[in-house]
């Protein structure tokens, strides 16, 4: 019986947060035209998620080419295939890694970042105060970081894909002596601008809308307390980090 | 807290590259720079087998790409493959007795159709048909061939008796 109980509870308290999240978020977007007015905020934001982001995508998105390039080499040398590994490189960073381990460094990064400082502003009664002095602080706090995060998160991908590209094309054509004129022909052969490209921004997309969601709402909703917060943060790396990678199967099932 | 010219400068900074990465991913890894085709128009053929061709495949004449397989249908007429392939608009002097064939690039590469001009003044236009065509090579009816060929000179040579 107890543990119907438990069971119980916990399902319900799961609905309960989902329902809260999902009228919170509506919340955000409805109040997001003042944003129009009030540009300079998402500027401030997409420096705090977007540029300060920067480093550890770029650094590694160049260890990953890396490492693609002398995984893909010694791989496709066996079936002396080795000029396509310029396809190879591209395709899984443009596809798959660009997207889906930006999402996750983004997660850790980024995600946890708004979240203790929105936990941190409701722990000290900042939101309130807003309250007090009739400002939204939904609209004026939460959703300049909310949209700040959907800009970030498709540059900070296609920059993680492209410092790929470049670093296998380092290790590739400069350390392991494909051809030049191979590893880029048969690239841009291979990979499609519509069906891979294009499907790889539009994951970017999805996953910068599903870690900020959950980065803003996690904060937002915190239990004000320093134990609290730190709660908060941790479960917005985990949720995050486990929501991009389920929702990266079902879309990987649906588009490729 | 940092100065509000600085921040903007590194938010345009880091707008500028990302736009410019994903434009370097259109047009440098991928074929957006290749896959229009300017002024086209549209020849078809047909073909008994187009074994691996595929939407977008180059069409070429004389080794140089002038066009893209546009679209791939079926005829449940002929129980053909019907290809049709948009060709540049710069390449309108395509005779019409000119045959059409796939072909593969290296051993297991990309397949493509060549073109190869026949001698006619006339010239193919929008919607033409080409008359003469060759299929692909399938490899597995090569290999097959070849196993064949293989098998049955041992048993020619050889007689029955020997068996192992």
């Amino acid at each position: 019986m107890r543990a119907f109980q438990y069971l119980g509870g916990a399902a319900l308290d799961g609905v309960e947060r989902l329902g809260r999240a999902t009228l919170f978020l509506y919340e955000v977007v409805s109040g997001s035209w003042m944003l129009v007015r009030r540009f300079y905020l998402v500027i401030e934001q997409v420096y705090a998620v977007g540029v300060l982001t920067l480093v550890i995508i770029l650094v590694s998105g160049g260890f990953v080419g890396l490492v693609l390039g002398l995984q893909g080499y010694n791989t496709l040398a066996k079936f002396g295939a080795a000029d396509s590994l310029g396809l190879l490189v591209a395709l899984s960073l443009v596809r798959e890694l660009g997207p889906v381990v930006t999402a996750l460094l983004f997660a850790g990064r980024a995600g946890s970042a708004l979240t203790a400082e929105i936990g941190l502003m409701k722990a000290t009664d900042q939101l309130a105060g807003m309250e007090m002095m009739a400002v939204n602080p939904v609209t004026r706090v939460i959703a300049p970081r909310f949209f700040a995060g959907i800009v970030s998160m498709p540059l900070l991908a296609a920059l993680f894909s492209v410092v790929g590209v470049l670093s296998g094309h380092m290790i590739g054509v400069g350390l392991l002596g494909v051809d030049v004129g191979a590893f880029w022909s048969q690239m841009q052969n291979g990979v499609d601008f519509y069906d891979d490209i294009l499907n790889g921004v539009i994951k970017s997309v999805v996953f910068g809308v599903v870690v900020t969601g959950i980065a803003v709402f996690e904060g937002y909703d915190a239990v004000p307390t320093s134990e609290g917060v730190s709660r908060a943060t941790n479960r917005t790396v985990v949720y995050s980090s486990l929501a991009v990678l389920g929702l990266d199967f079902i879309m990987t099932a649906l588009m490729f | 807290m940092i100065q509000r010219k600085v921040l903007e400068i590194w938010v345009g900074v880091f707008v500028a590259a990302g736009l410019f990465a994903l434009g370097t991913l259109a047009f440098r890894v991928g074929n957006l720079a290749t896959a229009e085709v300017a002024n086209g128009y549209r020849i078809e053929a047909q073909f008994e087998n187009i074994g691996g061709l595929k939407v977008r495949s180059p069409v070429t004449l004389a080794g140089v790409r002038i066009g893209r397989v546009a679209a791939i249908g079926f005829d449940p007429a002929t129980y053909q493959a019907v290809v049709s392939m948009n060709i540049d608009g710069r390449y309108n002097v395509i005779p019409v007795d000119t045959s059409a064939s796939i072909y593969t690039s290296g051993l297991l590469g990309e397949q493509y159709v060549g073109l190869e001009p026949g001698g006619s003044e006339e010239y193919l236009k929008d919607q033409g048909k080409i008359q003469l065509t060759q299929s692909a090579l399938v490899l597995e009816k090569l290999v097959g061939r070849l196993f064949t060929s293989f098998i049955e000179k041992p048993a020619a040579d050889k007689p029955a008796s020997d068996k192992k």
